[in-house]
């Protein structure tokens, strides 16, 4: 998640939800972020909040440790059923992420999710996933969390080419994450993800091709690949700044994605969102999908933002401060934001329209309609979906999906 | 400090042997307001703590800018110390011109208003050009000139080589000037007496029908139009119903008097006065200066000599930066022109800006002092367009264009094109003469000749094209002579020459505003620079978009503004939504200030940076 939080109104101490929140919920699927905020070290280009201290201190003397992480955090889920109430719903998809989840003891994952199974329960077929960093975990680690009730594992692969991911300072050797898709797989996980980077300074387009290879012949069901964004205030952007590496520009980023995007369709990968492939329509990754489409999700831990029903809010950025509300029995959320009707609708249609299923012609108002046919006309949705009512990018409507989604929120 | 001098004449029964009428001609900074400030005190008609400084000069503007732009005229009583006029009240009516060559019209009516000028130089800077200008045409209206050295108490104050200057410039002995200190007060006293023995009094015929010129007219928001007059001949009485003798259009006198400063009604003005009348009309440009004003019953035949109408030389389009706004520009327009009968506008529209105004100004500083006024006063945010002058196109079937506007550049067989042309003064230290030579003739300037004004200084006179010196010319100047020169100018008619309108073209569609007339040799390099801007301003649209210059259908410059082929964040999950959100709001808004020229999107900051003079400074005040 991003390290600045939005501005926003004050969340209730209680972190009681108004009475609107949870109109209609029994339709809406519920999922679980759970935040993770270490990391053994932090990459040049992360931006996330994430700490590399074993323990940090509130100003008011809590403690908040990677040994007792998992408690607090149940702490959170705890909060989240008090203010849920009697919401009926069972749980369809828990996402650990961080930071580096791997970085506390399997169990700790576990006890985490055995918070929500208890407090909430769990969908019989619910999608649990952690994220992984590749020199973090063994057999036995995979084999934990899969004795636990993890399906799903999502690897930072980033790159085969050891010269890219030592601009990243990603620690694991190349070779290594695909050796762990083959443990997750060992270890009974039905779904694994492998997480790319591309845009790298350094990295040439043969670099990024070999990285391609090696992350489909590893076989996971699932890839993301992200454009490397040079986020403001990171080590990266200051070895830019001073010009010890070169920036890579938009049109090798283009040059990157259509490269990705055939050498995926030829392995079997199907895009389902703009930076997501999946095999099989199972292996996609449930719970962002429950962020695209507006559904309802409780992300606890330090900066993790939340949305239900409309009432979007975000959680202090510290875990000693973190740690130290939910001491007092407080709410962690630093700050929320009621969505109003027009806020919804912009939302729908800059989330949706990155999905392969596209947004309803039917948000629009008649000057996003205007714009929509003009952005068929120029190619960038395609023509079969737009009769059916949908706007659905084309390949190179996802390159410029930002640019399209201004036309159609007009 | 002398008390008030008793007897002090009446306006209307003041004997014109006892009226000394004069005004101060100086450079800006050289002293005059406060020199001005010093004689009002002196004379007892501003008391003591009633005083601000530089009190005539109204406009914020002008006192932040130390510039005066209205003048005004102010009835002094002085007794003089010494002479043989000692202890005898006179009345001083001191006239203060405005300071600037844009404008030299009003500049030549006040002079005309008076038989005495006192030149103000300061000490230790010595003569400008602006000064000099002006003192010639002093010259030339045969005033007496009173030299006078300023701020001499100031360390870096060089009276001798001063004085020589001024003496050889005048033709009197370097003894003859004289030294005060506006700031102490030092030698102004000495001065007022020189002006009471030396400026002669004014000859008029008391009993001719009256004759009264218009040398300035001022819009004030109360009172409607207050015209300040010289009586020539004849006696204007309140009450009585006037002409001007220009339009034939008459008023009746409601109001007649004197300033001391502050208006005070009288019963009339005989020969010789100076002051003020106001008839109610609303309107600068029903009382201009330079009319001839008559009594209706038993007026005068013949007008005084010397009346001009203002006449525009500079135009440059005006431009709400946001649309909206357009009628509160009109409406802005309206009430300065009120007060400023040089100022003509007329509505305009550009494909590229909008609705707005094509606007006509006097000179470069007219053009910033209205655009100031109009966004300080009335709030507008504003963009101009780079100022360009009057051209007169002749086409092979014999017909003439006026173009004020290189959009209006006709197209079609060309015979000839005329430009108006200035004969400039540049004064400045002779260590400069090479740089000022370059930089004329880079700009077309044909040397007129030089004089060493004293050893080291000298004056440079050039007939210079005004299109060379609208842009930056005065910046180039003063920074090629380390601040050192200063510039003058007057417009001496128009040349034939080699010009041609250099179009820009984005996406195969013109771009009205960024049309330029330029000479023909310096087409090309004007082609190239601004696609070059152009390029780097605009950004990357859903497709290529070619930026051409072009003369008629001949393009002589192309850049090519690449396709973006990205324009997407890879990530966008739970913590993501709110700040993407709210980004795109943003995006939003900036999109809205963006033009579209043809399918071409372009931010109004490019409009700006490419059209505006800001960058290149213009004449700006500081001359």
């Amino acid at each position: 998640m991003p390290s600045a939080l939005p501005d926003g109104e004050p969340v209730p101490a209680d972190g009681t939800l108004p009475a609107s929140a949870l109109d209609g919920a029994a339709d809406r699927p519920l999922g679980f972020y759970l935040h993770v905020p270490y990391c053994a070290t932090r990459c040049g280009y992360c931006d996330f909040n994430t700490y590399t201290a074993t323990e940090l201190r509130s100003s008011g003397g809590v403690l908040a440790s990677r040994d007792n992480y998992a408690d607090t955090l149940a702490d959170e889920v705890r909060l989240a059923r008090k203010v849920l109430g009697d919401d009926p719903r069972e749980v369809r998809t828990v996402f650990v992420g961080g930071g580096t989840p791997t970085l506390l003891a399997a169990r700790d994952l576990v006890r985490m999710l055995e918070a929500v199974r208890s407090e909430f329960g769990l969908a019989p077929d619910a999608e649990i996933t952690t994220e992984a960093n590749p020199e973090s975990v063994d057999p036995a680690y995979l084999a934990e969390l899969r004795e636990g009730g993890f399906n799903r594992i999502s690897f930072g692969m980033q790159s085969a080419r050891q010269h890219v991911l030592k601009v990243l300072d990603r620690r694991h050797t190349p070779g290594r994450p695909e050796a762990c898709v083959a443990e997750a797989r060992a270890a009974g996980f039905d779904h694994v993800n492998l997480d790319l980077i591309y845009g790298t300074p350094g990295e040439s387009d043969d670099d990024w091709r070999a990285s391609l290879s090696a992350a489909v012949g590893a076989g996971p069901d699932h890839v993301s690949a992200y454009a490397l964004i040079v986020e403001e205030g990171t080590g990266l952007a200051r070895r830019i700044r001073r010009g010890e590496v070169a920036p890579t520009d938009d049109d090798e980023h283009a040059d990157r994605y259509l490269i990705a995007d055939t050498m995926l369709a030829e392995a079997g990968y199907h895009w389902y969102e703009v930076s997501n492939w999946a095999t099989t329509e199972a292996g996609r990754c449930l719970h962002n999908e429950l962020y695209w489409r507006g559904a309802d999700w409780w992300g606890a831990g330090p900066g993790a933002h939340s949305h239900v029903g409309g009432v979007r809010w975000w959680n202090v950025k510290h875990p000693g401060a973190y740690a130290a509300a939910l001491a007092d029995s407080r709410s962690p959320g630093a700050g929320r934001e009621l969505l109003t009707p027009e806020d919804r609708r912009v939302e729908r249609i800059l989330l949706e329209l990155r999905l392969a299923d596209g947004c309803p012609l039917a948000l629009l108002n008649p000057a996003g309609l205007a714009a929509a046919r003009q952005a068929l006309t120029d190619g960038l949705l395609a023509e079969a979906p737009f009769a059916e009512g949908r706007a659905v990018l084309t390949l190179r409507g996802r390159l410029l999906a930002d640019a399209v989604v201004r036309d159609l929120v007009d | 400090m002398p008390a008030t001098p008793s007897h002090v004449p009446e306006p209307s029964r003041t004997d014109p042997a006892l009226i000394r009428n004069f005004c101060i001609i100086a450079h800006i900074d050289h002293g005059k307001s406060t020199l001005a400030d010093r004689m009002l005190q002196l004379t007892g008609v501003v008391e003591q703590r009633a005083m601000r400084a530089q009190y005539l000069d109204r406009m914020d503007i002008e006192r932040e800018r130390g510039i005066t732009i209205k003048s005004q005229a102010v009835r002094l009583p002085w007794a003089p110390t010494e002479g043989p006029d000692q202890g005898s009240t006179h009345i001083l009516n001191m006239i203060d011109t405005p300071g600037h060559v844009d404008f030299t019209y009003e500049v030549s009516r006040s002079l005309a208003a008076c038989e005495g000028t006192v030149l103000l130089v300061d000490a230790a800077q010595g003569i400008e050009a602006q000064t000099l200008a002006n003192l010639y045409l002093a010259m030339e209206n045969d005033l007496t000139i009173i030299p006078v050295l300023n701020k001499i108490d100031l360390p870096a104050a060089q009276p001798e080589k001063f004085s020589e200057e001024l003496a050889n410039l005048i033709g009197c002995d370097p003894s003859d000037v004289l030294k005060v200190s506006a700031k102490t007060g030092m030698g102004v006293e000495a001065l007022l007496d020189k002006v009471v023995a030396e400026v002669p009094a004014p000859v008029g015929v008391k009993d001719a029908p009256a004759r009264a010129m218009i040398f300035d007219s001022v819009y004030d928001s109360y009172r409607g139009v207050v015209t300040y007059v010289r009586v020539v001949d004849g006696q204007l009485n309140k009450r009585e119903r006037i002409r001007m003798m220009s339009t034939g259009a008459t008023h009746e006198l409601l109001e007649i008097g004197t300033n001391s400063p502050e208006m005070l009604p009288a019963d009339g003005l005989g020969v010789g006065e100076v002051g003020y009348l106001i008839t109610g009309v609303k309107d600068v440009r029903q009382s201009k200066v330079g009319d001839t004003i008559t009594s209706l019953s038993k007026g005068a035949e013949v007008p005084l000599g010397g009346y001009k109408d203002p006449k525009p030389m500079v135009f440059s389009g005006l431009y709400p930066l946001d649309g909206s706004d357009y009628p509160l520009l009109r409406d802005a327009l309206d009430k300065l022109q009120l007060n400023d009968a040089a100022l003509v506008y007329e509505p305009e529209t550009s494909a590229a800006l909008g609705f707005g105004f094509r606007v006509g100004f006097l000179g470069l500083l007219h053009l910033d002092v209205i655009r100031e006024r109009l966004e300080r006063e009335f709030n507008l945010d504003l963009i101009a367009t780079a100022p360009n002058v009057v051209y007169r196109v002749n086409m092979e079937d014999g017909t003439e264009h006026q173009v004020t506007n290189p959009s209006e550049f006709p197209e079609g067989k060309i015979d000839e094109v005329y430009e108006p042309v200035v004969r400039a003064t540049i004064l400045a230290p002779s260590e400069f003469i090479g740089a000022i030579m370059e930089l004329c003739q880079s700009r077309r300037g044909v040397l007129l000749g030089m004089d060493y004004l004293s050893e080291d200084r000298v004056e440079i006179r050039y007939t210079l094209p005004l299109a060379e010196i609208v842009f930056d010319f005065f910046d180039q100047l003063k920074s090629k002579t380390r601040g050192y020169a200063s510039l003058d100018y007057e417009p001496t008619g128009e040349q034939s020459a080699h010009l041609v309108k250099v179009d820009i073209l984005l996406h195969g569609d013109k771009v009205d505003a960024f049309s330029a007339i330029t000479h023909r040799d310096q087409a090309y390099a004007y082609g190239v620079r601004l696609v070059a801007k152009l390029k780097e301003l605009i950004p990357r649209q859903a497709f290529e978009v070619p930026v051409q210059a072009a003369i008629g259908s001949r393009v002589i410059a192309r850049e090519t503004i690449r396709a973006i082929r990205k324009d997407v964040l890879a990530k966008c999950y739970g913590g993501d939504i709110s700040r993407k959100r709210k980004l795109l709001e943003k995006q939003k808004e900036g999109k809205k200030r963006m033009k579209m020229v043809g399918s071409v999107e372009v931010p109004q900051e490019a409009f700006i940076a490419v059209l505006s003079s800001d960058d290149s400074g213009g004449g700006k005040a500081k001359k």
